[in-house]
């Protein structure tokens, strides 16, 4: 017991009527790894925040070190070692590495007078003991978020950490930036500090947690050591329910029928060039790449959204020119665009004001007015058929959880009836289960004949639901992989990231 | 819609409370049909005003311009209608030509602020308070700054007349104002207005064409002024361009406290018609009750701050409530 760091027992907390945490307990040896996991919603981040003394619990004790709190200060947490590093890191972005590592635990120390060369000595000191170099002098703004993240490190070292939690600490870095994060982890580890790592991607989780603790609907599910899991055990425990799923096959007779829509040669420069594909109706094609590699560009440029320099893009073998998302709709072109919350969705705005959006001339009298009880008839059946959760299509869509959300996108765009759809991060921020049932309404449009293009930073969303795969690097085309189930999770990260060069051709 | 409903019951509140006091502080002359239709004849001139910048708040937008579009609809009006004795056109042919020539460069008016908006990328705030410039100088140029006098006693009827004891122009507003409210709530352009105003980026998203909704509402919102345009004119039997200047400030307060939202996304054509109704039940019992002018400008200004005040915070009340369950999903993630 001594050996433990950190012991929550008994965790209650309720935030107006809804119970958040229901006896929730943790223990977290030293030098252990080990992670939290749940759905969105589950308690995961309430919990962070108890220990962190910044939301104090209803009922239970923290015990840190040997020493019991009921309640607990977030600086007190800071002086007993706990270290919370919160998704967006809360670094000052136009101060500089050594600031930003040193301002923190001078300002706890009381510090009132500092010199530069201070300053420095310090970071230069922290950033040593984790064995990385980030040039001190740099503004942070001007980092890339795995070295940002690397900062925020070092500052939670530099003021003594002996617990580290990271929230979802890999959503925004690379695969390779996410391995570099995890030596350092081990480092740490090797140290003697302790971390709690939260994440929901689970592929992480076997490899970098010993133990895990997974939580539901505020409940404890249970810890279990990650050598005992493999990814079916984890989801179930997450969600309750098990998924079952098998790669999307498509037709291959159908290719011999003319091709729904062709690009031939798309080129703009600076974002993408010698873009050339087709794709058939029944058909869900995946292209991965990184941020960058120029993916989303294509998408808009298909949607009207982006110019092009060179190339044609053909529907039904004729050639169309898009030059905005109105003309794209009436050739039923539809895009479901990567952020949510700032392009797909009025969020301030009624559910059925966004389903109807797309189509409000479909909606009109003989007399060009708004026909109301056509307006509500299209609004409740697509409600209906996305199963969308809420009691009204008049209630505004902030309150809906993201699933929820991303189906009223989903149905703004069905509505239109489009022929071709492309799916920009369809399950951003999503969690499991709506995850798997958006997967399901996708896979249930291509059979019906829809023609699908999605575009996933999320190697086995794409791997499972598509019967082509484009990776696409640095705005071309790399390979086309025809034969998706033959395809494993590390190989395709593999060539996405072009860690093996050999292989990629 | 809760909060459309609720600022539209704290407005109607209002002017039951306004006209209350009123009543009872002059229970003659206050309810008495001459006053009633001499607020009938003050409050569409600044009225319709006042829709045409909701209906430009209602994308984000502000028309600063409607003052000078009447100034400049109402000089070409003035110029057809005070040669109608050297023209030797029918007088009601004339009539119909100046209202014409009026709604026309009104049309006009709206197109250039509208293009100024959406194509060239103009702050709203900054492109309409060019154009306000550029109009009025045509107006002052086009008359050489005297003012037109001497129009048909026939077109006299839209400013002066009345029609079973109701003044002409408040029948003109009623029909408009419910026009507008039709707009809103029942055409595709008053609902991408809405939409568009809400988040542009979404509605670009969406497939709907935003300088067009952004041109066309500018359109509506110039011809709102042009029809205020003949109503002034008509009512003082001349036309003097800058005429009705005060009315620019007061049609942007009144937008606002019918509780049009300037960010864009929200407004009424009910709320904005109850805070014209307030304001002139406000003006006219003041006057009677023998207020100077100067304190009658300070209690409307005392009023309007109250009124948008409080809704500054309800308005934050209901952000907040928005922010914090955005940020609860973020946390969540």
């Amino acid at each position: 017991m001594a050996d433990n760091v950190l012991e929550v027992k008994h965790i209650f907390k309720a935030y107006q009527g809804v119970q958040a945490l229901r006896d929730v307990s943790l223990s977290v040896g030293r030098g252990e790894v080990h992670c939290l996991v749940g759905e969105n919603g589950s308690g995961k981040s309430t919990l962070i925040k108890v220990i962190g003394g910044v939301v104090a619990p209803d009922r239970g004790e923290i015990v840190i070190g040997g020493r019991a709190h009921a309640r607990l200060q977030a600086i007190e947490a800071i002086r007993e070692g706990i270290q919370i590093i919160y998704q967006d890191l809360s670094l000052y972005p136009n101060l500089s590495v050594s600031e930003n590592i040193s301002l923190n635990q001078m300002i706890e120390k009381g510090v009132r007078l500092t010199t530069r060369k201070k300053m420095q000595a310090l970071a230069a000191k922290g950033l040593e003991e984790i064995g990385e170099t980030i040039d001190l002098d740099e503004r942070v703004e001007n980092l890339s978020i795995a070295r940002k993240q690397i900062v925020a490190i070092t500052r939670a070292l530099t003021q003594g950490a002996k617990l580290i939690i990271m929230d979802e600490p890999t959503t925004a870095i690379t695969r390779g930036e996410v391995e570099h994060l995890f030596s350092v982890i081990s480092g740490l580890k090797a140290r003697g500090i302790s971390i709690v790592f939260v994440s929901h991607k689970l592929s992480e989780v076997f490899e970098i947690a010993e133990s895990v603790t997974v939580l539901r609907d505020g409940n404890k599910v249970g810890d279990y050591p990650a050598a005992e899991l493999d990814d079916a055990k984890l989801t179930f425990l997450m969600t309750g329910q098990s998924f079952t799923s098998s790669p999307y096959r498509f037709d291959e007779t159908r290719r011999g029928e003319p091709p729904l829509l062709e690009v031939r040669g798309l080129t703009k420069t600076g974002q993408f060039t010698d873009i050339s594909f087709s794709l058939w109706p029944g058909e869900i094609l995946g292209i991965v790449g990184l941020v960058g590699s120029g993916r989303t560009e294509v998408a808009l440029t298909l949607f009207g959204l982006n110019s092009r320099d060179a190339g044609t893009i053909l529907m039904d073998g004729k050639p169309v020119d898009v030059k905005s998302p109105e003309e794209a709709a009436k050739l039923g072109i539809a895009y479901l665009p990567e952020d949510r919350l700032n392009q797909g969705l009025f969020v301030a705005r009624a559910i059925g004001d966004n389903i109807v959006v797309t189509i409000l001339k479909s909606l009109l009298s003989r007399l060009r007015l708004i026909d109301r009880p056509k307006r509500r008839e299209v609004e409740n059946r697509w409600i209906e058929r996305l199963k969308i959760k809420t009691p009204t299509a008049a209630a505004a869509a902030f309150g809906l959880s993201g699933g929820n959300q991303q189906r009223v996108v989903l149905a703004k765009w069905l509505a239109t009836e489009p022929r071709v759809f492309i799916l920009d991060g369809p399950t951003v921020g999503i969690d499991i289960s709506s995850k798997s049932n958006i997967h399901e309404i996708i896979r249930n449009l291509a059979e019906h004949g829809m023609a699908i293009v999605m575009i996933s930073d999320e190697i086995p969303e794409v791997l499972r639901n598509c019967n082509r795969i484009l990776v696409m690097r640095k705005g071309r085309i790399e390979r086309e992989i025809r034969n998706v189930h033959e395809m494993t999770e590390e190989r395709l990260f593999d060539v996405v990231t072009a860690r093996r060069p050999e292989e990629v051709q | 819609m809760n909060t459309k409903r609720s600022n539209n019951l704290t407005l109607l509140v209002l002017f039951v409370l306004v006209s209350g006091v009123m009543v009872v502080s002059l229970p003659t002359i206050f309810p008495s049909l001459r006053n009633m239709q001499n607020m009938g004849r003050q409050l569409p001139e600044y009225g319709l005003l006042a829709l045409a910048n909701m209906l430009a708040m209602i994308t984000g937008g502000i028309d600063l311009s409607v003052v000078s579009i009447t100034s400049l609809s109402g000089v070409l009006a003035g110029l057809v209608l005070s040669s109608y004795q050297t023209i030797g056109l029918p007088t009601d042919l004339t009539i119909g030509i100046a209202i014409a020539v009026a709604l026309c460069a009104a049309f006009l008016c709206g197109i250039f602020n509208g293009a100024l908006v959406a194509f060239a990328g103009v702050p709203a705030i900054i492109a309409t308070l060019g154009s306000n410039g550029l109009f009025l100088g045509v107006a002052v140029v086009l008359t050489k700054g005297a003012g037109i006098i001497g129009f048909p006693p026939a077109f006299l009827f839209f400013g002066n007349g009345n029609v079973l004891g109701i003044p002409t122009q408040f029948l003109i507003f009623v029909v408009v104002a419910s026009l507008v409210g039709l707009l809103l709530n029942k055409t595709t352009q008053g609902f991408r207005m809405v939409m568009y105003g809400t988040n542009p980026l979404v509605s670009r998203f969406s497939g709907i064409n935003n300088e067009m909704v952004v041109v066309k509402t500018y359109i509506l919102s110039a011809l709102l002024s042009g029809i205020a345009a003949i109503i002034m004119i008509s009512g003082v039997n001349s036309v003097r361009p800058g005429y009705g200047s005060d009315y620019l400030l007061l049609s942007v307060l009144i937008a606002v406290m019918g509780g049009t939202d300037p960010a864009g996304g929200f407004g009424t054509t009910l709320g904005v018609v109850l805070a014209i109704f307030v304001l002139q039940v406000l003006q006219s019992g003041l006057v009677i009750l023998g207020f100077s002018p100067f304190f009658r400008k300070s209690a409307f200004g005392f009023l309007l701050l109250l009124i948008v005040v409080f809704q500054f915070y309800r308005s934050r009340y209901f952000q907040l409530r928005l922010s914090s369950a955005a940020a609860r999903e973020k946390l969540q993630v």
